[in-house]
């Protein structure tokens, strides 16, 4: 049969365990003797770490043990970065726990085991740190100063400088007709997940094996991670997936407690776990997104874009962490975004700073970077008098420029292009949805009090980052398959659309694909994970390969059994048949498996535009939406139902960081929002007129399924899409939002400034 | 301290703390882990459960307090044969994506709909705004929910 | 975050209650709804060594309307107060207030005793409190007394209470029909504390304002009635220009706070327009 599953909006297998409550999440797996870990963390920004007495600590009872770094043999291992891991980067990686310094709030410093965790939490209370408090360097501007340093021996906070370079940038500004000078920022906001994280860690004593549950995102690279730092061999590391509650790039990158918890449990021979609370993971989840941006641009009289160039500035954090650098990495790349701009030259800062670590949120980098050049064009195209979408249309890269490269980076010797696509197409289709010619004609007015604005931008996402990834196929003793993988679950349905790509590849019905198994290092021999948009392409990819390999073994061992050649057998949903017309069913081969790869360099981009329709109520900076439209053409979509999830779930992620999510420190690196009643995710009735159109006009050509990772694209445009309609809307006080979130606050401060502006 | 109450039509009977929530007792003490703890202080809704009738949050209730209640849990909400319509309902319009915070969305929107099964788009916003979900959007939620309201009619 | 260790007593009357309280030396705490006082517990920022838990006095629940006014049981819950249908023409500015309170959760919870016991500066009914000259009746263990509105709310999380003493009703003055009134309020999200929010009413004497009552929410360290704003309304028709100009009254009049989710500036512009609002609400109505 000539399956069509890729393509189809199928029901999700997960929704029948989730929707009854049965998901099993890391904090519900019992194990009995367990012992809960409870961390205390540094309530000091920046200081040497003097003395830890835990001795009041010990007499509670329920007390198991206290574990500081003085515990770990050699000082605590250091965890290293797995993205651009570049020399430059080691000195200022993290320690496990804190040893001789505090760099940031929220950094470890002991453990605390526990028969329960409130015992454990007690126990926090009265533990005697001391910690001689340094000066806190609070941004990126007191990190420059280079007064208070970090890591005292290194003598600067900024850990590395990402060069982007395409043209001569220099050359074509001392000619350019026009250019136009602009200071943005973007707020520290991060990937907040549902489910805080969690690690439970068995360790039995007799086989000399460790037992990692709540493993997630990389759980192979994770592995070899604590191999390294707990001197195990790989084979002796098992990580186990459970259900995953988010991921959104923060959750499943090596963090400290991935080596502190399995260390306790072997240092205490006791199953541990450590379930995090909603207080620490706002200060112990990866941050991201704070990023300053101090950027020329010039063009034509026209329009025609012609360079890019200037300075970017992130605050790192306090470390550099496992995926720390690609956020300032892309923001330099992908600054043009889908735009033509032949001259390129962006310096990007890492400085590192008294706050929680900085590690990806998707979209890292191209967030801030569409934020930056979208607000640019608005208020250059204002300045030139022209159309905005005309300036749009004309600087588009088109798809007879496909594939269409971009700007190198050092020093990892970067280089990348765009593969496929029509980018004017997706800027059209959007147009037509909201009846622009209509609907622009509201620009600026003033109706009922509100001033209505109109914000049109367009994006692209990179996805399917390489190199690799694998899956296995395995026929069960019931006529049916299992599939698994080695890529990972974040909540995105992999095992619905997995299923979906094996029965095409197998040429089964889908409920031949008895389960979709991923993320645990039993699994298959070696695997990468979800990240960077890729589990569809490459995990996708990878099960085509299995399965291709699959049906050369199962013709190998059917010739056998059935004695004939293996050009003679023929596979058809449960049986093998043989020329003769002999058969046998598929159940016979319970336990046959094949594994499959998808070897990858380069990267899918999937890509479109956002159009916002919003109103301001000027007086108290109110903003509202009245429709917001994305159009992304992803290539092939496997599964539409859930894929459109993915575009409305990312655009409500964007528009929180666009509008509400702000994590805030005080001069004294101290963090301001410590509670969901501080730091604003979007609820339910923030942002209802969202409309989502998915396109696959333009298969990617780099992968068999033709996908395109499309994960992020609703959350990449977000912040330029409603920033520019607020300017739209209050373009009549001049108003033009350099940074974000935009807060009423924010809102109501630029539009006082311009009403000053105008009586002057 | 010893706790008597009835869960999901069972009466049980529970020998803890004071200061353990309802969320932390139906979770650990009875092993009903479909109720999820997302913040431990009142905002995002992931542990919703059902006392009297009446959404409430576990995660600020004492399991002492709930003493003589009728304490519905998502699992109380569910049954092994078939997907309940509210269920359905939120399968057939994607309305969860990890799952996480789809139980406190069960159980409110149960509640709502049983006292206003003729709710319009708005209310149900509003209900449901005291839920937080991080990876849908709640675009396919609200639809759900608006959808389930025949199944509810009387 | 889990709550540190307490006793925990259900008492089945208020003087046992108020025994309990005394019993603790200023170390127990009343428990409601617990929806403000628990999160408190969760951060480890209040740590009672004692909750008494009121929810056996069914006496301070119920809602009694009479010629004299409102009178709400320390226990009422704010779904109680929106499922009462008789509030709509005996309270409607409480009715109105309400709707804005929290979430659907913590309105099958969440109490007047307890939310005005709480003080939070822009918690809802401590506002309607102040602007309706509220009394507030209270036991403890040198009996009942009576407080008014404007003595009871003392600071940010500061109330007149004593330690031993428990909110048993709050009375709100009978509501005319002819009376005009509006609540605006502006918070980050539907549900959140507001920025600023304004609870105002005033009766007509022939076609001119009096008895202008304007409560102010979120703005200084706990609710309170802006006179010199009132002032400028009393004696005057009620008309875009005068509501203009209370607004700027009432800007002027508050002494707002700077802190994360808004500056001082902005707080007090954002309650001179909510005051020119509800004003101009009011007299539409």
């Amino acid at each position: 049969m000539k399956n069509t599953f890729i393509g189809t909006p199928m029901e999700r297998r997960e929704d029948l365990r989730f929707l009854r409550g049965r998901g099993e999440y890391v904090d519900d797996v019992a194990m009995p003797g367990l012992l809960y870990a409870v961390i205390l963390r540094s309530s000091v920004a920046h200081g040497r770490l003097v003395s830890i007495d835990a001795s009041a600590a010990l007499k509670i009872p329920g007390v198991h043990a206290v574990i500081t770094g003085r515990d770990m043999p050699g000082g605590p291992p250091i965890v290293p970065m797995r993205l651009q891991p570049l020399p430059e980067f080691k000195p200022f990686e993290q320690p496990v726990i804190a040893h001789d310094k505090v760099r940031y709030v929220g950094e470890p410093i002991a453990v605390v085991l526990a028969t329960s965790v409130a015992i454990g939490e007690d126990a926090l209370d009265v533990i005697d740190v001391k910690i001689d408090e340094l000066p806190a360097v609070a941004d990126w501007t007191v990190a420059q100063q280079n007064k208070s340093i970090l890591f005292d021996k290194l003598g600067t906070n900024r850990s590395l400088v990402f060069e982007s370079r395409k043209g001569d940038a220099d050359a074509a500004f001392a000619k350019a007709p026009y250019v136009r000078r602009e200071r943005l920022r973007t707020g520290r906001h991060y990937g907040l997940t549902m489910e805080p994280r969690g690690v439970m860690a068995t360790w039995d004593d007799a086989k000399g094996k460790l037992t990692i549950y709540g493993a997630a995102k990389v759980p192979f690279f994770n592995r070899r991670i604590l191999a390294a730092q707990i001197n195990l061999p790989v084979e002796q590391i098992e990580m186990i997936e459970n259900d995953v509650g988010g991921g959104y790039g923060a959750r499943g990158e090596f963090y400290p407690e991935d080596f502190l918890i399995p260390f306790a449990a072997r240092h205490v021979k006791r199953p541990v776990k450590w379930i995090e609370d909603r207080r620490e993971n706002l200060m112990a989840m990866n941050h991201a997104r704070e990023e300053e941006a101090i950027l020329e641009v010039a063009c034509e009289r026209d329009g025609t874009l012609i360079a890019i160039r200037g300075d970017v500035h992130t605050d790192m954090g306090a470390y550099m962490r496992t995926n720390g650098a690609v956020g300032a990495r892309n923001v330099c790349q992908f600054l043009p975004g889908p735009y033509r701009i032949p001259h390129v030259k962006i310096d990007s800062s890492l400085w590192m700073t008294n706050k929680t670590p900085v590690g990806t949120y998707r979209g890292p980098g191209r967030f801030e970077a569409n934020f930056f050049l979208e607000r640019m064009i608005d208020m250059i195209a204002e300045d030139l008098g022209i159309d905005r979408i005309e300036f749009r249309r004309k600087n588009l890269i088109t798809a007879k420029e496909q594939p269409y490269k971009v700007a190198t980076v050092q020093p990892t010797n970067a280089v990348d292009e765009y593969d496929s696509g029509d980018y004017p197409a997706a800027l059209e289709r959007a147009l037509k949805e909201v009846n622009w010619p209509e609907v622009s004609k509201l620009q600026g007015k003033l109706i009922d009090g509100k001033y209505h604005g109109l914000g049109v931008v367009c994006f692209i996402e990179g996805g399917a980052a390489g190199p690799k990834e694998t899956a296995r196929i395995e026929a069960n003793d019931d006529d049916t398959f299992s599939v698994y993988l080695g890529t990972t679950s974040v909540g995105q349905g992999v095992e619905t659309v997995f299923a979906q790509i094996a029965a095409d590849a197998l040429e089964v019905p889908v409920d031949r694909i008895r389960h979709v198994y991923h993320g645990s290092t039993a699994y298959v021999s070696d695997g990468y994970g979800a990240y960077h948009s890729r589990s569809t392409v490459m995990g996708g990819s990878a099960v085509l390969d299995a399965t291709n390999n699959f049906m050369a073994v199962l013709r190998q061992a059917a010739g056998k059994k059935l004695g004939c050649a293996e050009s003679n057998i023929t596979f058809d949903i449960d049986k093998v048949t043989a020329g003769d017309g002999r058969s046998l069913p598929l159940r016979t081969f319970a336990g046959l498996t094949a594994e499959g790869e998808f070897k990858n360099h380069k990267h899918t981009y999937s890509y479109g535009a956002h159009i916002a329709h919003v109103t301001v109520d000027a007086r108290i900076g109110r903003i509202e939406i009245v429709d917001y439209v994305v159009v992304q053409d992803v290539g092939r979509a496997v599964n539409p139902l859930t894929l459109k999830g993915q575009v409305i779930g990312s655009l409500v992620q964007g528009l929180g960081g666009a509008v509400l999510e702000d994590l805030k420190y005080d001069e004294n690196g101290q963090l301001l929002t410590g509670s969901l009643a501080d730091y604003l995710l979007p609820i339910a009735t923030d942002f209802p007129n969202l409309r989502c159109f998915v396109t696959d006009d333009h298969p990617s050509p780099i992968n068999p399924l033709g996908a395109k990772g499309a994960g992020e694209g609703g959350i990449i445009a977000a912040g330029g899409c409603m920033a520019n309609a607020v300017a739209n809307a209050l373009q009549s006080f001049g108003v033009q939002p350099r940074q974000l979130p935009l807060s009423p606050g924010y809102i109501w401060e630029l539009v006082q400034a311009g009403q000053r502006k105008a009586a002057e | 301290m010893s706790t008597t109450f009835e869960v999901n039509g069972k009466q049980v009977t529970v020998d803890v703390e004071p200061r353990m929530t309802l969320a932390d007792c139906l979770r650990h003490e009875l092993r009903l882990t479909g109720t999820h703890v997302g913040c431990e202080h009142g905002v995002c809704g992931a542990c919703t459960v059902l006392v009297n009738g009446e959404a409430v949050r576990s995660c600020l209730t004492l399991a002492v307090q709930a003493e003589g209640s009728q304490v519905t849990t998502v699992e109380g909400l569910s049954n092994d044969a078939d997907l309940t319509p509210l269920q359905k309902s939120f399968r057939k319009h994607h309305a969860l994506q990890c799952g996480f915070c789809t139980p406190g969305f069960i159980t409110t929107a149960h509640a709502l709909l049983t006292e206003e099964p003729d709710c319009d788009a708005d209310r149900v916003r509003e209900v449901l705004s005291g839920n937080i979900c991080r990876c849908t959007g709640y675009i396919g939620i609200v639809e759900a929910v608006l959808d389930a309201r025949q199944h509810y009619k009387k | 975050m889990k709550l540190p260790p307490f006793e925990y007593a259900c008492p089945t009357s208020l003087n046992e209650a108020v025994a309990l309280l005394v019993s603790h030396q200023g170390e127990a705490k009343p428990l409601a709804g617990g929806q403000s006082l628990m999160p408190m517990m969760a951060f480890r920022v209040a740590q009672p060594t004692l909750l008494v838990d009121l929810r056996k006095l069914n006496d301070l629940r119920g809602i009694r309307i009479g010629a004299d006014g409102v009178r709400l049981g320390a226990l009422v819950r704010w779904r109680d107060i929106l499922d009462d249908k008789r509030l709509e023409t005996a309270h409607p500015l409480l009715k109105a207030a309400i709707s804005h309170v929290a979430h659907y959760q913590i309105r099958n919870r969440g109490t007047v005793g307890g939310s005005i016991a709480h003080a939070d500066p822009a918690a809802e009914m401590p506002g309607i409190c102040q602007a309706c000259d509220a009394v507030i009746s209270v036991i403890g263990k040198a009996g009942a007394r009576q407080i008014k509105a404007k003595d009871f709310f003392q600071g940010a999380l500061t109330t007149a209470l004593e330690a031993d003493e428990i909110v048993t009703e709050i009375h709100l003055p009978a509501w005319p029909a002819t009376r005009r009134y509006d609540f605006q309020e502006f918070a980050r999200r539907r549900g959140d504390f507001a920025m600023s929010g304004v609870a105002l009413y005033y009766d007509l004497e022939g076609g001119k304002a009096a008895n202008a009552h304007i409560g102010v929410i979120g703005v200084g360290d706990h609710a309170r009635r802006l006179s010199k704003a009132e002032a400028v309304v009393n004696g005057n028709a009620v008309n875009e220009a005068l509501a203009v100009k209370a607004g700027e009254a009432a800007s002027a009049e508050v002494e707002p706070q700077d802190d994360i989710h808004a500056s001082a500036a902005y707080r007090r512009s954002l309650t001179g327009t909510l005051v020119e609002r509800a004003l101009l609400a009011a007299m539409a109505r």
